[in-house]
């Protein structure tokens, strides 16, 4: 049911960890539902350019995978190019994801966002008109409510 | 290709070779229909009649109370709906747990969008449903109770023989989905008050495809598969002869010395059981300490979810399951773990392992071993187990 580069990045998950000095911070998802993804960034404020980024994430092997994949495609990214990551991009970037698990897609753009949102809020800037989605959205939307 | 361990037996088992012999001349050379009048059809005809004798033994019923049916869901259906519309002038209720697998769950939601009216009884912490509270919820209304023998996922034997009585002396029509429990418990129908009782062959080592459902002598319920006069007109379909004849052999072998298979395998559980526990802490064990089936060991690992956990587990070659959404395709974990009280949180980290015939007490101990250092590896990747150190509850 998932591609091999889904299983890839599962199996060995790039940038899996903390940065003690991250400047950029953003935890998406809900235990609840099942999958939490949480991002630091560290962002040159000379250059704005993501210069480190780690992940940890609580969740099924697609959220994994996500993370993963979004991760290597932040890294080296000016705050605007992280931005302009889809969560279709990620999807594509691991050769497609089963439909019931597209909302994990979801959560590594989010994470990301709230990531740079907390970026401009530690620097006392409002982050709404730049990042747009914070990361806030309900969390657990894009599941499918199958049963009942 | 690593070895693989399979540890799913809760979900279905691997035919068995007698089973599958036995199955081989009907597949073949007997290949007619058991309704037809010369040799071939009399052949199968006798097959079928041959198994059904084997069934009947294997719960202490009478060959003339058992029906084959297509599956476990079929024969859950047929005794739900079939006993609700044949005693709806009687009355309306029905009780049952929240435990039930959806075979039985689904089709009572099925039944209360038609008038029925379904009392969902609660379980306790270990999925144990009240011989009482049973009891208590029967109302003159009350038509039918069906209780599950044993939960699929977390292994909870429920007390049968007590509901049983309690049926009988309300005079309620009493069925039980004992698919789970064949070959794992003794069930004897007469003792136990069932008045209906569901079973499939591939829960113990027979065919897909091959369920059987027990309808006590005397209790009349709607049918629900119209057409030929199969199954004494009970049940219409041209026979699966060969799924039958694999079905009677299967209960036959599954059910001839059940102490020596719950003494095998409750060895292998309790010390896969036990290793666990030891070695991987924030764990827990769900479902009941002792009423429990000797091959079920479900435990919940906090911190991480399970459906990554299943994955890791693949590629060391052990196949079990989980009660994460995430292996359910829908936003909640299981209707069980939920139900004994785990938080969603929790539910989502479980892991269930079944063993079977072909487990070893090494495959035990290797699925024992392989999960420590996968629980450890995911928790490291995981946010809330980072929470949890750095709030100081994991040391």
């Amino acid at each position: 049911m998932y591609s091999e580069k889904v299983m890839d990045h599962f199996t060995n998950p790039r940038n899996v960890g903390e940065i003690e000095d991250a400047n950029a911070v953003g935890q998406v998802g809900n235990p609840k539902c099942g999958d939490i993804m949480k991002m630091y960034l560290k962002i040159n404020e000379d250059t704005e350019l993501i210069e480190e980024v780690k992940f940890k994430t609580f969740g099924c092997g697609a959220a994994v995978a996500t993370s993963s994949m979004a991760t290597e495609m932040v890294k080296g990214k000016t705050i605007k190019e992280a931005l302009e990551i889809t969560n279709v991009a990620v999807a594509e970037a691991l050769d497609g994801l089963p439909p019931v698990k597209m909302h994990c897609s979801n959560l590594a753009q989010e994470a990301i966002h709230s990531a740079i949102a907390d970026y401009y809020n530690r620097k006392g800037i409002d982050p709404t008109g730049i990042v747009g989605c914070d990361g806030c959205c309900e969390a657990c939307h894009g599941h499918s409510h199958e049963e009942e | 290709m690593t070895k693989r361990i399979y540890a799913d037996h809760s979900a279905t088992t691997p035919l068995k070779k007698e089973v599958l012999d036995a199955m081989m001349l009907y597949l073949t050379e007997n290949f007619g229909n058991a309704s037809s009048i010369y040799h071939e059809g009399r052949e199968c005809k006798k097959a079928i009649e041959n198994a059904r004798v084997q069934v009947a033994k294997a719960i202490g019923a009478t060959e003339k109370e058992i029906y084959f049916t297509g599956s476990g869901s079929e024969s859950d259906n047929w005794a739900i709906k079939g006993a609700a519309y044949a005693l709806s002038g009687k009355g309306n209720h029905i009780i049952s747990t929240v435990v039930e697998h959806h075979a039985v769950l689904h089709t009572l939601k099925a039944l209360e969008k038609e008038g029925f009216d379904v009392t969902y009884l609660p379980v306790d912490e270990y999925g144990m449903v009240s011989a009482e509270d049973v009891k208590n919820a029967i109302t003159d209304k009350t038509i039918l109770i069906t209780v599950m023998f044993a939960n699929n996922e977390i292994g909870t034997v429920m007390p049968i023989a007590e509901i049983g009585k309690v049926a009988k002396e309300a005079g309620v029509l009493f069925h039980t989905d004992a698919v789970q429990a064949i070959g794992m418990e003794e069930i004897n129908v007469e003792e136990m008050n069932i008045d209906m009782l569901s079973l499939t062959a591939h829960k113990f080592y027979g065919p897909k495809g091959a369920g059987a459902l027990y309808i006590r002598k005397g209790v009349k319920i709607k049918r629900l598969i119209e057409g030929g006069a199969q199954e004494r007109n009970q049940r219409a379909g041209t026979e699966n002869v060969a799924a039958i004849v694999g079905l009677g052999k299967a209960i036959e072998m599954a059910t001839a010395d059940i102490p020596a298979k719950k003494e095998k395998l409750s060895r292998l559980r309790d010390a896969y059981i036990k290793k666990v526990m030891e070695k991987i802490p924030f764990a827990r064990l769900n479902g009941h300490p002792t009423m429990r089936m000797a091959s079920n060991a479900n435990i919940s690992f906090e911190f991480i979810e399970g459906e990554s956990l299943l994955l890791m587990l693949d590629m060391k070659g052990i196949s079990a399951s989980s009660g994460s959404a995430c292996t359910s395709g829908s936003l909640d974990p299981s209707h069980v773990l939920l139900a004994i009280g785990l938080p969603h949180e929790i539910a989502h980290g479980s892991l269930r392992v079944t063993f079977g015939d072909s487990n070893t007490m090494e495959d035990a101990e290797y699925i024992a071993d392989s999960l420590v250092e996968i629980v450890e590896r995911l928790r490291m990747m995981s946010p809330l187990y980072e929470d949890a150190v750095k709030s100081g509850r994991v040391k």
